[in-house]
């Protein structure tokens, strides 16, 4: 089912629940019966955005799979900072193998639950931007390509920051990485690299291609609860900032996700079979500085000499997402 | 399951690890002063009673709104909403229409035929309320829920006070005061009409009443020297607008000339069109941005037809005309007599230029500190005479409805109190619910719902309601526009954005409350709760 | 039932009968025969309630069967040398989870440069991964090591690696005896996983474990291989009444009671050492034979057992450890610690380099002599080694070494100018 964003009843449906509609309007997350797939207790920096993002998804997952969910998770800040022996905060069956084969091991799984004939257990494979556009993107096409039936949720913060907040090829330009750092001419990562995973996913025709953010819950759970109608090999690709290696205050995690979205650097969209299907239309736009400005990491492009060409260069990246997708009302021009 | 060493872990076992010591700042539930509330002039608690509203719950929000205010329908129609001016969701698009689901519940009490609760117990104790006007009322039924035996005297022959006597009927329907007055009375609040006091002490020694309130309101018009002939018709606008109650409407001619700025200066200029008068034209010293009458009623008036002569004073008045003279004003603000003069046609000139108090029934009683016309009172609103209490216009005050009505309420507590043998303290304020505490972007867009108006001829012509009220479908909508500025209203947005699953649900009406063991204190509950009803404090080693 | 056919067939034969659930691999030579009969078989129909994955790397292949046997699925796959090592990481990865999968690795030697004949380097990089490690030594033996590596496996919940030569055993045709369905079911019960992913009973498996439990959980990896040193006896002469042939078992001598001198092998290149054997023996000389079967974990105990009256021993091995000389004669001298007995190593084969009988005869009778050096190269050409040497030596731009050596040794690409 699509979601249908109900207008107004004071809050509408942008908050995570509301008194004014009926509870089955609400969102999964809104419900004291949550499954809590990832709960309290794991390892994670104040106000991680990943940690949010994998119980949103999880749980909208378990939710539409009935509970009956399996989860593979590939090396990096979610598998650590949610099983250090002893404690493990999930409270689903899940496994942990390496770096690069979260959607190798995915396949396996959902091969053995075929073959057994256990048709109501799904399957989830995730992992950070990293293990999924970096290291784990040979596994990935692989399951793309074959149509494996499990559903790739990638958490993308922008670098490998469990080791340190180093560049991947997930980093935006002009960010501060440890490997990328803000001096020399060329300060921060370089223009004219990176890739945009649902892009390449899309290319792949796969069923069923999503990007999300962690300040747009009900769209989120709308697209989970979507890929988890289908079978075959789907992909949702999360925008969770990171406080750590975005260089923001811990309280602001959700607020940086939604001006990356309202300033078109991060386009929030569905695809089927290669085909985008639906836009999450942009609310109140804002120029990007809005959004470099209150991160660290792009501290170097402010400052007694602010870098307004790196900032233009930004801007008609924003721009370009902004036409490409239609994020504004008006659709695509 | 034979789960090998360290590699495989139950479910749950994260629960061991209390993250909650990581902190140094934790998130407390507050509850914070609306400025809706703060600003409120009667002290309603505004976003309490939108809250039931909300959910369709209009009797008990009803209920919650004459907590403190026993009057919403005329409040919803002579109120200046200054809550409105104060309401947070003027920022986001246009302020919620407080008044008109006001009105809106108002109207729906009266329909429906609620009542007001009786008090429990009897005091047994006996108050005197002198005026029914918005102040004695608002006291007399405060002090009756609190158990007193209340006996209101009225000099004239209706209740209401200037609410009858002042505001005119097309802003305020008879028949609605009346429902509200009657609603009081029959709480077991004892009227007497036409019983003027003279004498304040001989009234309640003779009545045996333990204390009194005194709100006799300002009803005296004040006059200006204008030199006039014997055949001129001047009038006080006071007493315009009290005749209009009567069988005899005055005769103010064809050219009625009012002289002064205030609301009743409006509301007798607006009168004299209804009463059919060809030119109704307004004498004002200052200009419009000066006019210390409301802006949307100069408007109405305007669109009714009524004229004004800014910058002009009275010099004199002739037979069937005036002479005005121009002025300027000066650098600091003030008007200056120009030199020019003009001559207007006019068959009566209504001063409408303040209005004093009848100090009278106060004559020989010994404390009490009269200055500027009007008594002083403590902040306990008692005169320097123990037992006498006063409010309304005849203490320093803005001189509204609203503030009337919060007088009494605040006297009749008070009252309540020393009866009793022990000083009324009201509960300490909440911290402000400032804009800069909210986070507006969770509101969905809604516009302002705007009130009915009467067309322009039957408003010229007749003294119908100038101003609709909303239907149950746009009161609801409108109610909902409210932010709820400082107070839960169960969005559930900190139980869904906490990274640490560390918010526990409690149930509908019972609100949240922390897991303090597993909260790290990263503070996004507090950036994502629309109507700032978290705060964040240090943590205590 | 008796066959002909080529040792990677009746390999895939073996493994079908063992009803495997998923099965998952990448193409290398020369593993591939054994996977594409399984893949036709599941395609067909002729294998059931089989999952056949074409995965896009070997790398994808162990990590789906980890997925795969973590959710309780027998499951199977094959390589050999590069791909070996591409998968190395999650090699390590099935072992450190306890994962029962059986994987058959046709030995072949690893590049650069790159080789695609045999030897044992491949499997034998790998052999403190914590895999058990069988090497076949005849067609027969590699498919019935098959069958008791499922029942090894998850018996101990350790994964296993069967080993076969390359080319050698996969495709040379010989005559084997298939088992039945029947009998296969009769030694193998269904796999009964000791930790599952299941939503009935939810578990994390795969947590990190840091210094104050690691030690431990190492410690747990090699007592339970070390497990099998009693199991795969048990296993064969369960296998034996079952099948009623020998196979398996921890090492086979022959002739080595008496032996003076006991050449120490595995895999295939053990007939054709038993054939030297059979003809010194009738010549009157005293030499025998061990052949190991399971490399890892190491029988200290047995093949001391069996060597310890030897005079010297001979370690004939396919694998080469670089700066220092024999992988297999260093676990064998761990096995012989502190007895008087020389072991000579002797790297053989490597690349596939055939080993001929005559290299064989000439050796063994130096070795009675003791007249060989610690280690020794067999049949190694010396004079082109010796050009090479001289050659860095006077240049330093000295080229390529692959194609120095192939133009010196003479192949026909050497012969354009």
């Amino acid at each position: 089912m699509s979601f249908q964003p109900v207008k107004f009843y004071q809050t509408g449906t942008f908050t995570v629940g509301n008194r004014l509609l009926a509870p089955e309007e609400r969102s999964v997350q809104s419900s004291p019966r949550r499954f809590n797939s990832l709960n309290s207790g794991h390892r994670a920096c104040q106000g991680c955005g990943e940690a949010l993002g994998a119980r949103y998804a999880i749980d909208a997952a378990m939710e539409a799979a009935h509970g009956q969910l399996i989860a593979a998770n590939a090396t990096g800040c979610l598998e650590v900072f949610s099983t250090p022996y002893p404690e493990t905060s999930w409270q689903i069956p899940w496994v942990h193998s390496l770096f690069g084969n979260a959607a190798a091991v995915a396949t396996g799984v959902a091969a053995a639950l075929k073959v057994k004939g256990r048709k109501e257990v799904r399957v989830v494979a995730q992992g950070g931007d990293g293990g999924t556009t970096d290291i784990g993107f040979g596994c990935l096409s692989g399951m793309f390509e074959r149509n494996d039936d499990v559903l790739y949720i990638c958490y993308d913060n922008g670098g490998y920051m469990n080791t340190g907040v180093q560049r991947s090829s997930a980093t935006p330009p002009a960010a501060r990485t440890a490997t990328t750092m803000a001096v020399g001419d060329e300060p921060g990562n370089p223009f004219g690299q990176g890739k945009f995973v649902p892009a390449i996913a899309m290319a792949h025709d796969i069923p069923y291609v999503a990007t999300a953010t962690v300040a747009d819950l009900r769209d989120l759970e709308a697209k989970v609860g979507r890929a988890m109608e289908i079978h075959g090999a789907r992909y949702i690709h999360i925008l969770v900032p990171c406080p750590l290696g975005w260089g923001t205050a811990s309280n602001e995690t959700i607020k940086m996700a939604r001006l990356a979205k309202e300033t078109g650097i991060f386009p929030v969209f569905a695809a089927e079979n290669g085909v985008v299907t639906e836009v999450l239309k942009i609310r109140h736009r804002l120029p990007v500085e809005e959004y470099l400005k209150p991160q660290k990491r792009y501290a170097h492009l402010f400052g007694k000499q602010p870098r307004v060409d790196v900032i233009a260069r930004l801007q008609a990246l924003a721009d370009r997402n902004i036409k490409k997708y239609g994020l504004l009302d008006g659709g695509a021009n | 399951m034979d789960k090998p060493f360290a590699i495989t872990l139950d479910p749950g076992s994260s629960l061991a690890n209390h993250t909650g010591s990581w902190r140094t700042v934790k998130p407390v539930y507050v509850d914070r002063l609306p400025p809706c509330n703060a600003t409120c002039p009667a002290g309603e608690n505004i976003q309490g009673w939108l809250f039931h509203a909300e959910s369709g719950d209009y009797e008990k929000a009803w209920r919650v709104l004459t907590e403190n205010n026993p009057l919403p329908a005329i409040m919803g129609r002579v109120c200046y909403h200054p809550c409105e001016g104060a309401c947070n969701r003027q920022h986001v698009d246009a302020a919620v229409g407080i008044n008109s689901v006001e009105r809106f519940l108002g109207d729906e009490a009266i329909k429906r035929g609620w009542k007001f609760e009786k008090p429990a117990a009897k005091s047994g104790k006996r108050v005197l309320v002198v005026g029914a006007g918005p102040s004695g009322l608002s006291a007399a039924y405060h002090l009756a829920r609190l158990g007193h035996a209340v006996e209101i005297h009225e000099a004239g022959p209706f209740a209401g006070g200037m609410m009858r006597f002042g505001i005119p009927k097309y802003r305020l329907p008879r028949e609605v005061l009346e429902a509200e007055v009657a609603r009081i009375l029959e709480l077991g609040v004892v009227l007497k009409l036409d019983a003027k006091v003279a004498d304040i002490r001989a009234t309640m020694t003779a009545g045996g009443f333990d204390a009194a309130f005194l709100a006799v309101g300002a009803h005296i018009g004040k006059r200006a020297y204008i030199p006039a002939g014997d055949a001129t018709k001047i009038v006080d606008a006071v007493s315009v607008l009290r005749s209009m109650e009567g069988e005899d409407k005055p005769l103010l001619g064809r050219r009625v000339v009012i002289y002064g700025g205030g609301n009743t200066a409006i509301d007798v200029a607006r009168t004299a069109k209804r009463l059919g008068a060809e030119e109704s034209i307004i004498v004002y010293r200052r200009t419009r941005e000066k006019m210390p009458a409301h802006d949307f009623e100069v408007e109405e008036a305007l669109q009714e037809g009524v004229m004004v002569k800014w910058l002009s004073t009275i010099k004199q008045a002739g037979e069937g005309e005036i002479t005005i003279e121009k002025m300027a004003l000066d650098e600091k603000g003030f008007p200056q007599p120009t030199g020019e003069f003009e001559t207007l046609a006019a068959d009566s000139v209504v001063l409408a230029l303040g209005q004093d108090v009848d100090l009278s029934l106060l004559d020989g009683v010994p404390g009490l500190e009269i200055k500027d016309g009007v008594v002083q009172v403590a902040p306990n609103m008692m005169t320097g005479h123990a037992g006498i209490f006063a409010g309304g216009d005849m203490v320093p005050s803005e001189r509204t409805v609203t503030v009337a009505v919060g007088h009494g309420k605040k006297a009749a507590r008070h009252i309540d109190g020393w009866l009793r043998g022990e000083a009324y303290a009201p509960a300490p304020k909440h911290e402000l619910a400032g804009i800069e505490k909210l986070n507006p972007w969770y509101y969905s867009e809604a516009p302002h719902t705007v009130r009915p108006t009467l067309d322009i001829i039957r408003r010229q012509s007749t003294f119908d309601e100038v101003q609709g009220g909303l239907d149950e479908s746009n009161a609801q909508f409108e109610a909902r526009r409210c932010l709820s500025c400082g107070n839960c209203f169960e969005c559930d947005n900190c139980y869904g954005v906490c990274p640490d699953n560390a918010v526990i649900k409690l149930g509908p009406g019972k609100r949240f409350a922390f897991n303090y063991d597993y909260c790290k204190g990263c503070g996004v509950c507090v950036a994502e709760c629309p109507c700032g009803a978290i705060k964040m404090v240090p943590e205590e080693i | 039932m008796l066959k002909q056919c080529e040792g990677s067939h009746a390999v895939a034969e073996a493994v079908a009968l063992c009803r495997p659930e998923v099965i998952c691999a990448y193409p290398i030579s020369p593993q591939t025969h054994i996977v594409e009969g399984l893949g036709e078989m599941v395609k067909s129909g002729e294998l059931k309630n089989c999952e056949f994955i074409n995965v896009e790397s070997e790398f994808a292949a162990m990590s789906v069967a980890i997925g795969s046997s973590a959710t309780g699925a027998r499951t199977y796959t094959a390589t050999a040398s590069q791909g070996l090592l591409f998968m190395a990481e999650a090699v390590y990865n099935a072992s450190g989870l306890g994962l029962p999968i059986v994987m058959t690795v046709a030995n072949r030697a690893i590049g650069a440069p790159i080789n695609i004949w045999n030897d044992h380097t491949d499997a034998l990089s790998q052999r403190d991964s914590g895999w058990l490690q069988l090497f076949a030594e005849t067609n027969q033996e590699a498919l019935d090591l098959h069958i008791q590596a499922f029942r090894l496996a998850e018996e101990l919940s350790l994964p296993v690696m069967v080993c076969m030569d390359g080319f050698i055993l996969t495709h040379a045709y010989e005559r084997v005896d298939v088992p039945t369905q029947e009998q296969v079911d009769a030694y193998l019960p269904p796999y009964e996983p000791r930790q599952v992913l299941d939503p009935k009973e939810p578990v994390s498996i795969g947590a990190m474990v840091g210094p104050e439990a690691f030690m431990e959980v190492r410690y747990l990896a090699h007592a339970k291989q070390m497990q099998a040193l009693e199991r795969i006896p048990a296993y064969a002469a369960e296998f034996k009444a079952v099948f009623g042939r020998d196979s398996g078992g921890l090492c086979h001598t022959y002739h080595a009671d008496d032996a003076d001198t006991i050449i120490v092998a595995m895999g295939s290149v053990l007939g054709t050492i038993k054939d030297v054997v059979d003809e010194m023996r009738a010549a009157g000389h005293k030499v025998g034979v061990l052949g190991i079967t399971l490399f890892r974990p190491f029988p200290i105990h047995d093949v001391r057992e069996a060597l310890h009256r030897a005079k010297r021993v001979v370690v004939l091995e396919k694998s080469l450890a670089v700066g220092l000389g024999g992988i297999v004669a260093t676990n064998v001298r761990m096995a012989l610690s502190a007895l008087p007995i020389d072991v000579y190593t002797v790297v053989a084969g490597l690349g596939g380099r055939p080993i001929t009988m005559r290299s064989l005869h000439a050796l063994f009778r130096k070795a009675e002599k003791d007249d060989l050096d610690p280690v020794t190269f067999l049949d190694l050409n010396r004079a082109v080694v010796d050009k090479q040497l001289a050659r860095e030596k006077a240049t330093r731009r000295s080229g390529p070494i692959a194609e120095n050596l192939l133009r010196d040794v003479g192949v026909v690409a050497a012969k354009i100018a």
